[in-house]
């Protein structure tokens, strides 16, 4: 798939997920009689020939009815016939060149929003033209019949428009007024429909002046920004839910009669034994009763060094399991685990930021009294001076209509669309319009460590150092097991000539290493004082070593490896007149050595409710903080900062908790943001200055009672125009340069400092 | 002027199709792929796409 080398940095931070039949089968539905159906994620799937290859390999294997890749949401939908099982499609794939991964449909229910907003658009463009094309022959001055038939033909067009297009904005409106509150779609709401009633008074006396046109087209302006906004957020939410699914859907658990059945998480309760293959996570908070492996557990505590899983050790709920096979109890249910323990927290912080109000909203409850007040005061005003009540309530309504918020309905959704865009277009996916409004107004930055600031794999020092023969000889070792520092050395050892030894029999013992035998030689990589014979003959500060019958090979060293750009990140962010901080759940020394390298002050050890509390200090300090995240750990913090981003490779509730998830390696993602975010914020007032400016020009003329049907029109449309135009200028501008130095820290450190 | 006010109801009938077309390919699922949909062009298989992820809509 040489066309989607450019997604290569994304598989990079997808951390490794695995999808047994069993999975399948809970993540699938049954859609016809004897037929499933399951949807697979795809993130790699980039261009034409990448649909063909997955269809064709899918269409291919035995039972499957049909495979149907979607390249704009990056998924397949197969349908297979279900009598013996699912056929290999995570493998199958995988053999094709893609990762893939389970898409749970059940909770993809579609809330039919967007339809039901493009539906309406639809309608409300048909109606607005062809009213139009009617209108521009009465301002042409057509006669007098032929005008009073034309405006009977309007309203026969406007009616069903109005009810269909028009109940989004009613419904919202009403909801808003019964709580007693106001927002944009009141005076919308309220304008459009007396416009449209005053036009049916106007076209049964035979008047001159129907505004049919206005209050279509005015729907028709307004839903389009309601739809753009809409998609938007829609697309972000889609990809982020294609990422993977961390947490374990289910577990294999061992029966009274020691048979195994393959339950869901929710059905798993404490007492039961579980048994977790290597690679797999951990259900639900368990002890373990058997086995002997180690965990990564840089997701939920933020430690980047594996620990050591033996008969008696407790493990959490989301941990992976790296080397052996495990028995586990459980010792709770998962709605007593770690995770949702995690996301009460998340929940809990939340509250505290439900009170920030939109940009568009706050504008609303200012505009909309103040354009009611000016309607009234008309009214009252050609009432005193005139005594026509008609003429008066003619010229008030003229007055709510041409101050309906057209501009101002479109100023700030139409400017977070398009930076939302640009974002999409760096990799950076965005929630929702909010998110952008309170990333803009951000003093301080808080990173977590592990997974955020360095990537969660280590890396070998200095491969190129080490001679190839021993380097490859334990890359071939490394390949049978999923240790970070295994993965490393496999890594390194790409593109070198394949070992000539053939190994035997390899095994691996945890917290040591592996021991492989070839003939009567036997080799072990790992510790260097469990592989050596003679502990001091250990050679330099290797925190592995190769050895030969316990004779010493090669040493390799790891150091923890800083994201790519995570210096001029920073740098950049402190440019920008940002605090920066490290506040990380691993120990000080790892920690120290990052933020060093950073200059950046920072705290270790922190668990993740003095997280959520170093946040509140700072935002009672008066600083509004900006939490980059990934672990299980950094949940409840995403959730009590003012806005927060995690990786593409954080935990699945850290993805949900975050405003914005970043796909790329690169840490320039960030600086990128705030700066489009501040760019944005920049534009949206401008656009709501112009939209006050049109007021400043169109009411006076408005009150003066000069507005005339064609006046309205232009007007509104003219100001429409010229804020989508403003809009666009956020469309330029650069995205994040290629990353010039990898930054990596010296020396072995960080890795050899934990352990 | 009222000689051509039989092409009133034509505007009209167009417009309506239009729009009636454009809500049967909205249902029928034509945007849901819009990538992928200029890629298969270049496929060379008869090419039928199948009704899947949203029934209701």
């Amino acid at each position: 798939m040489g066309c989607c080398g450019s997604e290569a940095e994304l598989t990079a931070a997808l951390p490794e997920a695995r999808s047994s039949d069993e999975e399948v089968l809970l993540a699938s539905r049954i859609v016809a009689d004897g037929m499933r159906q399951a949807d697979l994620s795809v993130p790699t799937m980039h261009c034409g020939a990448c649909v063909r290859t997955i269809e064709k390999a899918l269409g291919g294997l035995a039972g499957v009815q049909s495979a149907r890749a979607n390249l704009s949401t990056k998924r397949v939908t197969v349908r297979w016939h279900f009598d013996d099982g699912p056929p290999p499609f995570v493998k199958t794939l995988s053999r094709a060149g893609f990762e893939a991964y389970l898409f749970d449909v059940e909770s993809d229910k579609e809330d039919g929003a967007l339809s039901e907003l493009i539906r309406a658009l639809a309608v409300a463009g048909f109606a607005s033209s062809n009213i139009m094309l009617l209108s521009v022959s009465i301002w042409s001055g057509a006669e007098a019949d032929t005008r009073d038939l034309f405006h009977w033909l309007s309203m026969t067009i406007a009616l069903p428009a109005l009810a269909y297009s028009g109940r989004i904005f009613f419904r919202s409106g009403w909801r808003a007024l019964r709580h007693g509150r106001t927002n944009m779609d009141v005076p919308i709401s309220l304008g459009v429909l007396l416009a449209f009633g005053m036009s049916v008074y106007e076209t049964v006396q035979h008047g001159p002046h129907a505004y049919f046109d206005a209050s279509i087209s005015l729907l028709f302006f307004l839903l389009i920004g309601r739809t753009l906004d809409y998609m938007m957020r829609e697309r972000a939410r889609l990809a982020v839910r294609s990422l993977v699914q961390l947490a374990a859907r289910g577990a294999f658990v061992v029966q009274a009669d020691g048979t195994q059945v393959y339950l869901p998480v929710e059905e798993i309760l404490p007492g039961m034994s579980i048994m977790l293959g290597a690679g797999e996570r951990v259900p639900v908070d368990a002890t373990v009763s058997k086995g002997d492996s180690e965990l990564d557990v840089a997701l939920v505590s933020g430690e980047s060094v594996p620990l050591r899983a033996t008969v008696g050790s407790t493990v959490r709920a989301g941990t992976l399991n790296l080397t052996g096979p495990l028995t586990l109890v459980a010792t709770a249910k998962a709605g007593n685990s770690f995770l949702a323990e995690m996301i009460r927290m998340m929940e809990a912080a939340e509250q505290g930021r439900s009170g920030y109000r939109r940009i568009a909203d706050r504008a609303a409850a200012l505009y909309a009294p103040v354009v009611h007040v000016a309607a009234f005061l008309t009214f009252i005003g050609w009432m005193v001076a005139t005594g026509d009540l008609h003429n008066a309530i003619t010229i008030a309504i003229a007055v709510l209509i041409i101050t309906c918020p057209c501009a101002l309905g479109l100023a700030v959704p139409i400017v977070q669309v398009m930076a939302a865009q640009r974002l999409f277009k760096n990799g950076i996916m965005v929630k929702d319009g909010s998110s952008i409004e309170r990333l803009a107004e951000i003093d301080a930055v808080i990173f977590d460590k592990t997974g955020t600031l360095t990537s969660a794999a280590p890396r070998l020092v200095s491969a190129e150092h080490i001679d190839s023969a021993s380097l490859s000889l334990a890359a071939a070792l490394a390949l049978h097991s999923r240790h970070p520092y295994s993965q490393a050395l496999v890594e390194a050892a790409a593109g070198l000539a394949p070992s000539p030894v053939v190994f035997d029999d390899i095994t691996e013992q945890a917290g040591f290493g592996l021991q492989a035998q070839s003939g009567a030689t036997v080799y072990r990589l790992g510790k260097p004082s469990w592989a050596l014979a003679s502990p001091e003959s250990i050679v330099g500060a290797a925190s592995v070593a190769l050895t030969q019958n316990g004779q010493w090979m090669t040493g390799f060293c790891f150091e923890d490896k800083l994201r790519t750009d995570a210096a001029v990140a920073v740098v950049k962010l402190k440019q920008s007149g940002l605090r920066v901080e490290i506040v990380s759940g691993d120990r000080k020394e790892p920690v120290g050595l990052v933020a060093g390298a950073l200059s950046v002050p920072y705290r270790s050890g922190v668990t993740p409710n003095e997280k959520v509390a170093r946040i509140k200090a700072l935002s009672a300090a008066g600083q509004k903080v900006f939490m980059v995240g990934d672990g299980l750990n950094d949940t409840p913090a995403l959730g009590a900062a003012h806005a927060s981003m995690a990786p593409a490779s954080a935990s699945d509730v850290g993805r949900c908790a975050a405003d914005f998830v970043f796909l790329r390696q690169s840490l320039l993602a960030i600086p990128l943001a705030v700066s489009v975010a501040r760019e944005a914020r920049r534009l949206i007032r401008q656009n709501l200055a112009l939209a006050v400016a049109y007021n400043v020009v169109a009411v006076p003329i408005a009150i003066m009672g000069l507005v005339t049907p064609l006046i309205a029109a232009v007007a509104m449309s003219g100001s429409s125009i010229l804020v989508v135009a403003n809009a666009l200028r956020l469309k330029g501008g650069e995205g994040i340069a290629a990353s010039a130095a990898p930054g990596t820290i010296s020396a072995a450190a960080i890795l050899e400092a934990a352990e | 002027m009222k000689d051509y006010f039989y092409l009133i109801p034509i505007a009209f009938g167009l417009g309506l199709t239009a729009l009636t077309a454009f809500m049967w390919s909205l249902k029928a699922g034509q945007y849901d792929d819009l990538d992928g949909a200029a890629e298969r062009i270049l496929h060379e298989e008869t090419d039928a796409p199948i009704r899947t992820t949203q029934p209701g809509r």
